[in-house]
């Protein structure tokens, strides 16, 4: 049979517009995905972080729209000895507190990782700080450094150990020291539990191995527990240190930056001039200033971080 | 939020006819006969939302609600109320003044309507009402709330702090009266600090406290923030006199001081370990509320604040002003209800309630009742008249509020007082302080 060339109807070829196309390309499929959290992230993130520095660089108050200033804000907090008094405590605070709480908490965690009796419960009391809100745990330190009405003085007193009542919050040198207890009692249990969390992820086989080759406590702690403890200390060092150096509550409610300025951070600084003397670009070119630090804060455990890629089975760097 | 109802009003009144004032159904009465002769009818269905500082004399408080139940019945209002403390009204009220919605009338400090002139319902009518019909209105009050002849608010009352102290404390140290200059006061503190009963002034940041006596110093001496142009003057030999006067007070008083808030001082007074400290009124009312400081209220007086070497009272009292917004809906009625609370049948019940906690703000309040139903309570009828505007010499406004929030001139003091920072070094910071706020 010969064969018959059958007309063959030409496929039809429908055109796909842009808007179908794209509804099924799945590059954009995915970007379509990402959108509620990039919006989320854009409008509850980026944005009052966006706004914040655009205010520094205006001279708005509350109560007005303020105009572009340019660099006028920083260029006067650049002379200005009260900001720079701020940072300077600022740094003070953050550096004496973090490192005695990590100090204090890496032995807590250490000390609870450890078979005693009632250990349970002493976990659960080392939390009690941490729970206590922030304000009220301010406002007893407040009474418990009074200068006049002061626990600590009244039993000094009664014990004859002292004549006349401690100034403690009235002496800048006290009061430094008085914040940054008060901060480091209420910073100790996050330390100290997120490394306890660290420590019971370690093996118990690589002390035994380590034990039996005639390791010492302390070469246990130097060369198993540190090292593998070093990816939850960078986190939760720079969480400590974040939250240290943007402080605000414990500051208002003991001291509100008195005396004679000489607890001011700078988060209370941005308050004082932003909210409660209404100049909003000012107290934001504060905030802004604090950027800087906190970015530096944050790369110095980033970096940390990857040089530990041995943990993925590659060397250090 | 509070809505007023006259349940509300009779249990406001429960306690002021404990005092014996006018309450329930006269008061009713009145603001009737009244809502019918006002010069400012309320819009059909008005409603207004008025944010006030909260209150720190339970009565003053009762006086308020019953005042504003009574103004709602007699003109058909609904009147919503809430209270912020003193730091949380300013931010709020500029709020509403940027996006121009969610109040109608704010009650606050100092210069709050200077803070956004152009948002203010002007006031011109409603002062030029009640200044002729009261005898006028106190130099400072009018300054406190005039811009140009423009009222931008009604100065309600003032807030006076004034010299509380221990008599017995003060005749222990020879002082049969409570010295009347800047050379006898230092005299007393010396003595009441060897005699173990010392006083104490806060040096902290201490809005009122703090604020007030520290620019009663300074003024007294004839030194300012600004001068009558605003240019920066507190660099000045007046002002090194200033600090050499605090300083040798701050050495005779009780130690911490520098760490003292508002709250300190009544503390310390109240607990016994503080016999002379500057205030309103507020401890001599909790010592004589408290059965167990009976003989603490019998010994606690005021007097008013020494003179300084300018030869003229040179005091800082807290001002207390109200404005209405102009995109209020019911601006008659915001002017009405303004009218209203200072009218003689409401105000001299207030101040009453205040118990000497407020101040008039109108001459003719002078002889209200409270000023004479204990005689402890008269000097603080004064401080309307006494006080200088929160600006001192200078214009008031945004920027001499922004000083005054700033703690310029108390850090100036405490910086010389504790040693932080010779005279030099403490004007000069304050007069950099001063440069950018007044840039």
């Amino acid at each position: 049979m010969a064969d018959v060339a059958l007309p063959r109807a030409k496929p039809q070829m429908i055109e796909d517009s842009a808007w179908t196309r794209l509804k099924h390309n799945r590059n954009w499929l995915g970007f379509w995905f990402m959108v509620p959290a990039m919006a989320f992230l854009i409008f509850f993130l980026a944005y009052p972080l966006g706004l914040g520095i655009w205010l520094s660089f205006t001279d708005t108050r509350i109560g007005r729209v303020g105009q572009f200033v340019g660099t006028e804000n920083y260029e006067w907090l650049w002379d200005d000895s009260i900001f720079w008094l701020s940072v300077f405590n600022t740094l003070l605070y953050t550096t004496v507190a973090s490192a005695i709480k990590f100090a204090v908490g890496l032995y807590l965690a250490l000390l609870l990782n450890e078979n005693m009796p009632f250990k349970a419960m002493l976990r659960a009391m080392v939390l009690i700080p941490f729970i206590v809100p922030t304000v009220l745990s301010a406002l007893a330190f407040w009474w418990i450094f009074d200068s006049q009405f002061s626990i600590i003085s009244w039993s000094l007193k009664h014990l004859g150990l002292i004549n006349q009542n401690i100034n403690f919050l009235g002496d800048t040198t006290w009061a430094r020291i008085c914040v940054i207890f008060a901060n480091i009692w209420r910073g100790v249990p996050f330390v100290a539990i997120t490394l306890l969390a660290g420590l019971q992820t370690v093996s118990p086989s690589l002390y035994e191995a380590a034990t039996l080759d005639g390791a010492t406590r302390w070469q246990n702690f130097r060369f198993i527990t540190y090292p593998l403890l070093t990816p939850i200390i960078a986190v939760v060092m720079t969480f400590s240190v974040l939250f240290t150096f943007t402080d605000f509550q414990l500051i208002w409610a003991m001291t509100r930056g008195g005396p004679v300025n000489a607890t001011h951070l700078m988060a209370t600084l941005s308050y004082q001039r932003a909210i409660i003397a209404g100049q909003l670009g000012e107290g934001a070119a504060i905030s802004s200033a604090m950027i800087p630090f906190l970015l530096a804060a944050i790369m110095v455990s980033w970096f940390g971080l990857q040089r530990r890629k041995w943990q993925q089975g590659e060397n250090n760097d | 939020m509070q809505d007023f109802t006259r349940r509300t009003l009779l249990q406001g009144g429960t306690a002021l006819a404990a005092t014996g004032m006018l309450t329930g159904p006269a008061l009713f009465d009145f603001a009737k006969a009244w809502a019918q002769s006002s010069p400012w009818k309320a819009e059909p269905g008005a409603k207004l939302t008025v944010m006030r500082w909260k209150r720190f004399v339970p009565a003053e408080d009762d006086a308020f609600n019953a005042m504003v139940a009574a103004f709602k019945t007699a003109t058909g209002t609904e009147m919503n109320v809430f209270s912020e403390s003193f730091e949380d009204v300013q931010p709020k009220a500029s709020v509403a003044a940027n996006t121009g919605s969610g109040l109608d009338l704010a009650w606050g400090l100092h210069t709050l309507p200077q803070l956004f002139p152009t948002k203010v319902l002007k006031m011109n009518d409603v002062a030029d009402y009640l200044g002729k019909k009261y005898g006028g209105w106190t130099d400072a009050a009018a300054k406190t709330c005039k811009q140009g002849n423009d009222w931008l608010g009604i100065p309600v009352a003032t807030n006076g702090g004034y010299m509380t102290y221990r008599k017995s404390a003060l005749e222990k140290a020879g002082f049969k009266e409570f010295p009347k200059d800047f050379p006898g006061f230092l005299e007393m503190c010396k003595a009441l600090k060897k005699n173990n009963t010392p006083a104490g002034f806060a040096l902290g940041h201490a809005s009122g406290d703090g604020n007030s006596w520290l620019h009663w110093v300074l003024w007294g001496h004839g030194a300012y923030t600004v001068d009558q142009n605003d240019k920066i003057v507190i660099n000045s030999p007046e002002t090194a006199k200033a600090l050499e006067y605090c300083k040798a007070l701050y050495d005779a008083f009780i130690p911490g001081t520098a760490s003292w808030n508002d709250s300190s001082n009544n503390k310390a007074f109240l607990a016994g370990e503080l016999y002379c400290t500057a205030n309103g009124i507020s401890i001599y009312v909790a010592a004589k509320t408290d059965a167990s400081k009976k003989e603490l209220a019998e010994d606690t007086y005021h007097a008013l604040w020494p003179v300084g070497p300018v030869g003229k009272p040179t005091e800082l009292q807290l001002a207390l002003p109200i404005l209405a917004f102009n995109f209020t809906k019911y601006p008659n009625a915001a002017k009405a209800f303004i009218a209203f609370m200072l009218e003689k049948e409401n105000y001299e019940k207030w101040l009453d309630g205040a118990q000497g906690y407020l101040t008039q703000t109108l001459n003719a309040y002078e002889s209200a009742p409270i000023w004479k139903a204990d005689p402890k309570n008269e000097v603080f009828s004064q401080a309307s008249k006494r006080t200088l505007p929160a600006a001192g010499i200078g214009t008031v406004g945004e920027k001499a509020a922004t000083a005054i929030a700033d703690f310029i001139v108390v850090d100036m003091f405490a910086n010389y007082c504790t040693g932080t920072k010779d005279a030099k070094g403490s004007m000069a910071e304050a007069e950099r302080q001063l440069k950018r706020i007044y840039r």
